[in-house]
């Protein structure tokens, strides 16, 4: 026992002079954790509550132009610059280019004329079919020119399409409203009256956002809640750098030489080593919670809430760390030089980050991407931590992420040893 | 003289992927409280040969026996009556000398008490006591040398192997370490040796064999084998016996 507690204060002694080592395991990780969070919960605000600036051409002089520009105003997504219908869409990208604005619409000269006579045709069809006699209207297919939607290409193409949807919906109301009102007049030969018009274009189903919970809480999860369990299974991995060169320093440095004329077997190296990195470990995640929950709030982000299960937490915590340790133990083990296990090391968490879900959502991954995402042991770090922050669920709901994670770390175990031995280490 | 401390017989061993042998049929008994010398040019085996006593090389044919206990056979066993100082400094350099002396200590099966009584000791006589909660790799060739002979003395071993412990250090230390080692000895332990420095044959060692081609040519005390080759000094039987020709080339 005296044997592995000299061991675990000499690498206590070695990690904590390692100053690199300490910088990748520790502040690297919190940087990362507050600029993605910070990004993320900018466009979560971006979208939500600054709006898009957006200059709004129209060329158009009847109503439904007018009504357009007031749909798009009250769509809530864009602070809107009219410009007027004089501009050209050469001037329009000209401003854009100068940040003025990142979207421009230009409503064409004939949008009111034409859309008119697209709704009486439509509501001369539909009268028809209810057996009431109209006169047909004829009109081209191609008379109605496009509205052009003018992109900064900046935009990424996720938020063009949550802007084309905005426009659809604003364009969708006004052909309604005319649809409407056509048919109202065709069978009353009179207006459709405000109050009347108002009612019902304004009377939406409401849509209610729930998200589903295991307790029941139904809290929204925000970008803290996202960010915080996924950097700090990166920074428990990241672990690699400073264990994996710390093996392949002890096999390159000599020590070792000594280390294996001694009468103790490396394995207890091995077991301090384990221990030393999984206290690490778990010292980055409460570093990253303590940071989520404390100095979140004051650099103006989202506060992070722990799971109602802290044992299941803990246990979670030191089920991933401890895969992490046994991933960077491999690393060392099969590594030749230093510069070998920091690529290897640093390269291979990117890799497995990104198939495991961490860089993007895991169900966003093409179908062939599926069954592979399953052998990154970050997949299921990922998966149980999410049960925990986002579903906010007990250890009982995420033992089957738990378990594979164990299988995962038994096998590295296996394979760490059986390097060690076929290079007759042990 | 007591006992063979170490006993090599019929010794044969090859390196993977080559066809000639490092060490090949060789034999050499030292006895305990010995002070043995190993001498020979590079590539001679000197370093082979004690990595094969102390169970750092598997070797294929013959056998050593370290107080009796063959060495392939009983590894845990014998690796607590001997200590090793390896040419390459063999430590942590990130540690300082009483750092590391904590931790090989323990690993050689001393308690924590019985290591600082003994790293005070041996820190003292070696001069490194007032650097010894300095982190290593900040001293000089010759501190890191008397730092990798303290580690291989910390436990007190019957036998002391020394695989070249004084190249690259300047006289100074040299004599220090040379000095040591003569103290350990007189206090039982056996200590079994390999330098290029011939001046340390005289100085230190009762017997030496000089090795060439995996094999020990001569071996016996300085005087006998000066006598019996009628050279005047060892360097002049050095090259009568291993001739002038490069051997690392």
């Amino acid at each position: 026992m005296y044997k592995l507690w000299a061991t675990i204060i000499k690498d206590l002694q070695i990690l904590t002079r390692d100053k690199v080592g300490l910088i990748f395991m520790f502040a690297m990780p919190i940087i990362l954790a507050i600029v993605i969070t910070a990004t993320q919960n900018s466009t979560f605000e971006l979208v939500n509550k600054n709006k898009v600036p957006l200059l709004l051409c129209n060329k158009d002089n009847g109503d439904a132009g007018k009504q357009l520009v007031i749909a798009i105003e009250k769509v809530g997504l864009f602070t809107v610059k009219k410009v007027t219908g004089e501009q050209t869409e050469k001037q329009l990208s000209d401003r854009m280019h100068e940040k003025d604005a990142l979207v421009a619409i230009i409503i064409p000269q004939n949008f009111s004329s034409v859309l008119n006579a697209k709704a009486k045709a439509t509501a001369t069809k539909a009268l028809n079919n209810f057996g009431l006699q109209q006169d047909s209207v004829e009109i081209s297919e191609d008379s109605l020119q496009p509205i052009s939607l003018l992109f900064h290409p900046v935009l990424q193409q996720t938020f063009r399409q949550s802007i084309q949807g905005a426009l659809r919906s604003a364009l969708q109301m006004v052909q309604s409203k005319l649809i409407l009102k056509s048919i109202y007049f065709s069978l009353n030969e009179e207006a459709l009256p405000d109050s009347l018009e108002n009612e019902i274009i304004d009377n939406q189903v409401a849509i209610n956002e729930i998200s589903i919970s295991r307790d029941g809480s139904n809290t929204l999860p925000n970008a803290t809640q996202h960010n915080i369990p996924a950097w700090t299974i990166f920074a428990m991995f990241f672990v690699v750098i400073s264990l994996g060169s710390s093996v392949v320093r002890e096999k390159l440095n000599g020590s070792f030489v000594r280390i294996k004329t001694l009468p103790t077997n490396y394995l207890i190296a091995l077991l301090s080593k384990q221990i030393t990195y999984l206290l690490v470990t778990l010292l980055q995640a409460a570093i990253i919670f303590a940071i989520g929950i404390w100095l979140f709030p004051s650099l103006g982000l989202p506060r992070l809430n722990l799971p109602d299960d802290l044992p299941g937490l803990f246990i979670v915590s030191f089920m991933c760390g401890w895969c992490a340790v046994s991933f960077a133990i491999c690393v060392g083990v099969f590594a030749q030089t230093q510069e070998q296990a920091n690529g290897i090391g640093a390269v291979s968490i990117v890799l497995l980050s990104a198939i495991g879900g961490l860089l993007v959502p895991s169900f966003a991954m093409p179908e062939s991407f599926q069954h592979i995402i399953k052998l990154s042991p970050l997949h299921w770090c990922l998966q149980a931590y999410y049960g925990l922050f986002l579903e906010r669920g007990a250890l009982r709901d995420v033992l089957l992420n738990i378990l594979p994670l164990f299988g995962i770390t038994i096998f590295m175990q296996l394979i760490a040893l059986y390097g060690l031995k076929n290079k007759n280490l042990i | 003289m007591n006992d063979a401390a170490v006993s090599v017989q019929n010794l044969g061993f090859k390196y993977p992927g080559q066809s000639a042998p490092s060490i090949n049929n060789l034999n050499l008994d030292v006895a305990e409280g010995e002070r043995f010398g190993l001498f020979g040019p590079n590539g001679a085996g000197k370093t082979t040969l004690m990595n094969c006593m102390t169970g750092l090389l598997n070797y294929q044919q013959g056998s050593i026996k370290l107080f009796g206990n063959e060495v392939k056979k009983n590894r845990k066993k014998i690796n607590k009556f001997f200590g090793f100082v390896p040419q390459d400094f063999s430590f942590y350099q990130e540690l300082s000398p009483i750092e590391n002396l904590a931790f090989f200590g323990a690993w050689s099966g001393m308690n924590n008490q019985e290591i600082k009584n003994k790293s005070a000791e041996i820190l003292e006589i070696l001069g490194l006591t007032d650097v010894c909660n300095k982190q290593v790799q900040k001293f000089s060739g010759g501190m890191k040398r008397r730092v990798n002979l303290a580690i291989g003395v910390i436990h007190s071993p019957r036998i002391l192997f020394l695989d070249e412990p004084t190249v690259g250090v300047d006289v100074h230390t040299r004599q220090a370490i040379i000095s040591y080692l003569k103290d350990v000895n007189k206090k039982g332990t056996t200590l079994i040796y390999t330098s290029h420095q011939l001046s340390e044959a005289e100085e230190l060692c009762d017997r030496i064999a000089l090795m060439d081609g995996g094999k020990i040519i001569v071996h016996g005390s300085l005087n006998q084998l000066l006598s019996d080759h009628r050279e005047a000094g060892l360097e002049g039987l050095f090259i009568h016996l291993t001739g002038t020709m490069y051997r690392d080339a």
